[in-house]
């Protein structure tokens, strides 16, 4: 086990290399035009630019679907593993190397239905990590099936009467999860705040849960058409503690003051209201993280030689 | 054993009166249980004997006999707990045929065991008297009728006041009368004190002074009462060694091979009978480092051994069965993305939840063909304890050689089976070395194959100008997504070869016994000791049978076909279901075979035969045996 500091900004880069925006640049996308993770993808590659990070150091972690073959598009380590399954990877990986900036990409499906066990407990472990869900409210790669985000009501091809169950609010499950130490959401069309809502994710130590809204041109072109094209639609959380960008005040003039640390009033802005609202729900970076409890001493291997056959002579006749 | 003083099997069993001169039997090897209602300790009581009859220089096997419930109902025939012990003169391979001693806690447990016929006629058995006169005349009545029915057994029954004695040093009797009886086996069997109590203290570390100290006062009591009492006394000399040797049992053995191996995380999730190799680790890393991670479910358990072994060292997960079909997708992604990755399998009974406490080899084609598409990867299957240890070390070393998966398996017969072996001289390089993170050689790509054998050089996160995204998707050289149709016959092909070089590698098995004959027992795992002492016998008696053990069972051992030719008939022994040739509606055409005779015949096209049983019990040699001798009969073979 290589030890090394759980927080990713103690990690200090040893060598004079300048990061450029292309060093970050993968392979070329083949998400749709106009599908909103591209517009993530640039922003992911942006953050990784400022904030610095070596390639070689970070590792993105994926499961199935549109928007976790991200980890190709970009040139850092990447395992592109399977559907629902990229949150017990990225934990095996920090555990194993905590020295490596992990960045979990899931789709809704992915996260919230296949996935939904690793996605609860992932949050309790707390393990040092950030952890996007890339959600368009719907099963895209497979053509459109209903997805737990999907709207009630929504046609798709498997519930073509509308879907059935009222959708999942997935900060409301995040919430509720013991040990929750981050809690944020955003939208893909909104650049400025999807950016500063992945630079606080990557600054704060745990288990950082972004979910970012996301158009599909494809299949739910009209579910966030409204609130693109009508800013009165959003409502942005603010507060010196969590998102401030003055700026975007200027484009969406609804805001709400919100302590991240305050879960009582987090819970209450996660229910469904008018508007969507965008921010830091919750925020505290004082919460156990997995991979502190776990630490353990490195021992040279003649260190533990000497131990096994300590081991061993409890065991001799 | 009878003597003046016992009756044959009665009504009620007698306390004999004080001996004075007791007889002592000397036989080559001696098999005893002690059977309890489960939570009195029988087992405790069993692995502190065979430890210490180890330690004495006695042979020795032990098989827990497990309920699958913490608490079944008491005085419950299904519901018994308890242990076999066979100690003998020369090494003990496995657990033998029938008891010849038994203490039995209570007759509804002893009848259990009667009624599987594991108890030889005339065996001694002592029981605790207080049933006969309890106050419950509906326990006194269970007690009478059940004594009744093993009087078809023969046995020398002798009563034993176990309850009363112990009352004498404990409040509660339940909860003492394991060292009790341990205290009686070593005086029937002269094993030394001092050894016993220091295993006590040892085994029961973590408890307080006291309880040390009360089972010390029981294992004394039960001691003094059968040197009183018990006119007879059992010697099993010891085997002289001059090597060191340790005992312990299967998963002992595994969790200290992982260490050995350099491995540093295991994560597993509850699951009999393998978690107990994580309880043992989980102790030892917090000592050497490491970590045993239990995850959310059996999933995420290969799912964070997989993040871990991409990123690092060479990680592993421990299941049973059920656990093996839920990790089966992770298992083809490791074999896709060329993680090396290690699978320990403890196989119980199954199908489904099955027979959770209880041996079964029935897991091999699932582990070998289980994981859908073509993942080759490789199996092995340790066949002692001993091999536990040393399976842990190897699929480590060939994981990362080769970049694939290994899969151990074990089963709940080694699991909980305690046996000595000689002490392993431990050696640096089998830790391994932690990953290299120097930078990448130019031009270096993720799966530069070499054509010949498929081998390629991993990569590891944190090495400079080696980024790349491994992939579940089919791929090429340099992991990019494959949109050529050549590239998965490609993949696929240097996924295979490698495995077809490492069998290259392999020395073919050595044949026990002849090299030719008539007929050659083939079999794998848990039941080497107990085949081939079935074909020692089988050789006493003229018979011409050799047999021949694998370890490797993908790829298999090389030379097989050679072997099989020398044979006029080859069968395989298994812990698990075949239809017998006689059985109503079986045809040669739809029998289904024992699984590693279904291997066999593919890859061989020999028609081998097979003899399997799942009784939820290890085979027993003198079963193996008369099968031999039914088969070689109905051929027309043998003398």
């Amino acid at each position: 086990m290589i030890a090394a500091a759980c927080s990713l900004l103690d990690a200090s880069v040893e060598d004079d290399r300048e990061f450029e925006l292309g060093d970050y640049e993968g392979a070329i996308a083949r998400w749709c035009p106009g599908c909103g993770d591209h517009s993530v993808l640039s922003a992911v590659q942006r953050l990784l630019k400022q904030e610095q990070l070596e390639p070689e150091k970070t590792v993105f972690v994926s499961g199935i679907g549109c928007s976790s073959r991200f980890p190709h598009y970009m040139k850092t380590y990447g395992f592109h593993g399977l559907h629902g399954r990229a949150l017990p990877v990225a934990t095996g990986v920090k555990l194993h190397r905590p020295d490596l900036h992990v960045f979990v990409v899931m789709g809704d499906g992915d996260c919230a239905s296949i996935g939904a066990g690793h996605w609860l407990h992932a949050m309790r472990y707390n393990v040092d990590m950030v952890a996007l869900m890339l959600d368009n409210n719907i099963y895209g790669m497979t053509k459109m099936q209903t997805s737990p985000t999907t709207p009630q009501g929504f046609s798709t091809n498997t519930q073509p009467r509308g879907s059935y169950l009222p959708a999942l609010n997935p900060i409301e499950v995040m919430l509720g999860i013991t040990n929750v130490s981050f809690v944020a959401q955003t939208a893909e069309w909104a650049p400025a705040h999807l950016f500063a809502t992945l630079e606080a994710a990557h600054r704060h130590k745990g288990f950082a849960f972004v979910r970012i809204l996301q158009r599909c041109p494809i299949y739910t072109p009209k579910i966030f058409m409204g609130a693109v094209r009508d800013p009165g639609l959003i409502e942005l959380l603010v507060h010196e503690d969590g998102i401030d960008v003055p700026e975007l005040r200027k484009l969406y003039r609804t805001a709400t003051v919100h302590d991240p640390k305050d879960m009582d009033s987090a819970r209450r802005l996660a229910e469904p209201g008018e508007r969507i609202r965008l921010g830091i729900f919750f925020r505290d970076g004082t919460r156990q993280c997995y991979g502190d409890v776990r630490n353990v001493p490195h021992h040279t291997v003649e260190e533990k030689l000497a131990l096994l056959e300590e081991e061993f002579a409890r065991h001799v006749i | 054993m009878a003597s003046a003083a016992q009756t044959r099997t009665s009504k009620r069993a007698q306390t004999p009166p004080s001996a004075s001169a007791p007889r002592i039997l000397r036989p080559a090897q001696h098999t005893v249980e002690v059977v309890s209602d489960s939570g009195e300790g029988a087992q405790k009581c069993g692995q502190i004997f065979g430890t210490v009859s180890a330690r004495m220089g006695n042979g020795v096997w032990t098989v827990d006999i497990i309920p699958a419930e913490i608490q079944p109902p008491p005085r419950n025939a299904a519901g018994a707990s308890g242990i076999r012990i066979r100690i003998g003169s020369g090494p003990v391979t496995n657990w033998g045929d029938e008891t010849d001693l038994v203490v039995a806690f209570n007759e509804q447990a002893l009848a259990g065991r009667h009624r599987l016929n594991a108890i030889a006629e005339g065996a001694t058995i002592l029981i605790e008297d207080m049933w006969a006169a309890h106050d419950d005349e509906r326990i006194r009545e269970e007690y009478a009728t059940t004594m009744k029915e093993l009087e078809s057994g023969g046995y020398h029954v002798i009563g034993v006041p176990m309850e009363r004695e112990c009352l004498e040093v404990v409040d509660n009797a339940r909860k003492g009368k394991n060292m009790f009886a341990l205290g009686m086996l070593a005086c029937i069997y002269g094993r030394d004190l001092d050894r016993i109590r220091d295993e006590i203290a040892y085994q029961f570390r973590k408890k307080t002074q006291e309880v040390r100290e009360s089972n010390v006062a029981l294992l004394e009591r039960g001691h003094a009462w059968a040197a009183a009492n018990l006119d007879f006394r059992v010697e099993v000399a010891p085997a002289p060694t001059d090597v060191p040797m340790v005992v312990m049992n299967g998963n002992q053995a595994i969790a200290l091979g992982a260490v050995a191996s350099g491995m540093e995380l295991a994560a597993m999730y509850p699951i009999t009978p393998a978690t107990s190799v994580s309880h043992y680790l989980g102790e030892m890393f917090e000592r050497f480092g490491g970590i045993v991670h239990q995850a959310e479910d059996e999933i995420a358990a290969v799912g964070v051994a997989t993040g871990a072994s991409y990123a690092g060292r060479v990680a592993f997960t421990i299941t049973s069965g059920p656990g093996l079909a839920l990790k089966t997708e992770f298992l083809g992604l490791a074999v896709m993305t060329e993680t090396p990755l290690v699978l320990v399998d403890v196989q119980r009974g199954g199908p489904s939840t099955g027979l959770p406490t209880k041996v079964e080899q029935s897991d091999l084609l699932a582990a070998i063909f289980g994981q859908p598409g073509d993942a080759p990867h490789i199996v092995l299957a340790p066949a002692t304890i001993e091999e536990c240890f040393h399976a842990m070390v190897t699929a480590r070393r060939i994981a990362e050689a080769l970049r694939t998966v290994v899969m151990v398996l074990s089963d709940a017969n080694l699991a909980t089976g305690v046996q000595p072996f000689p002490k392993p001289g431990l050696r640096a390089e089998w830790m391994g070395r932690a990953p290299d993170l120097s930078p990448v050689p130019e031009g270096l790509r993720p799966y530069d194959w070499d054509p010949q054998t498929g081998l390629s050089r991993r990569i590891v996160p944190g090495q400079p100008g080696g980024m790349f995204t491994a992939t579940g998707l089919a791929h090429d050289e340099g992991s990019k997504v494959a949109y050529r149709s050549d590239i998965n016959q490609h993949g696929s092909s240097m996924r295979s070869r490698k495995i077809a070089v490492f069998q290259q590698t392999l020395k073919p098995p050595v044949v026990n016994g002849d090299e030719s004959g008539d007929m050659l027992i083939v079999g794998w795992g848990s039941t080497k000791g107990a085949i081939e002492e079935a074909v020692e016998r089988a050789r006493d008696e003229g018979l011409s049978v050799s047999s021949l053990h694998l370890r490797f069972l993908s790829p298999l051992e090389p030379g097989l076909l050679d072997i099989f030719g020398r044979f006029r008939k080859v069968m395989t022994v298994e812990i698990n279901y075949s239809d017998e040739p006689g059985d109503p509606y079986i045809t040669e055409e739809n029998r289904r075979r024992g699984q590693l005779a279904w291997l066999l015949r593919a890859q061989t096209l020999v028609d081998v035969d097979c003899w399997t049983r799942v009784l939820g019990e290890p085979l027993r040699p003198g079963a193996i045996l008369r099968a031999i001798k039914q088969k070689m009969h109905a051929e027309g073979g043998g003398s």
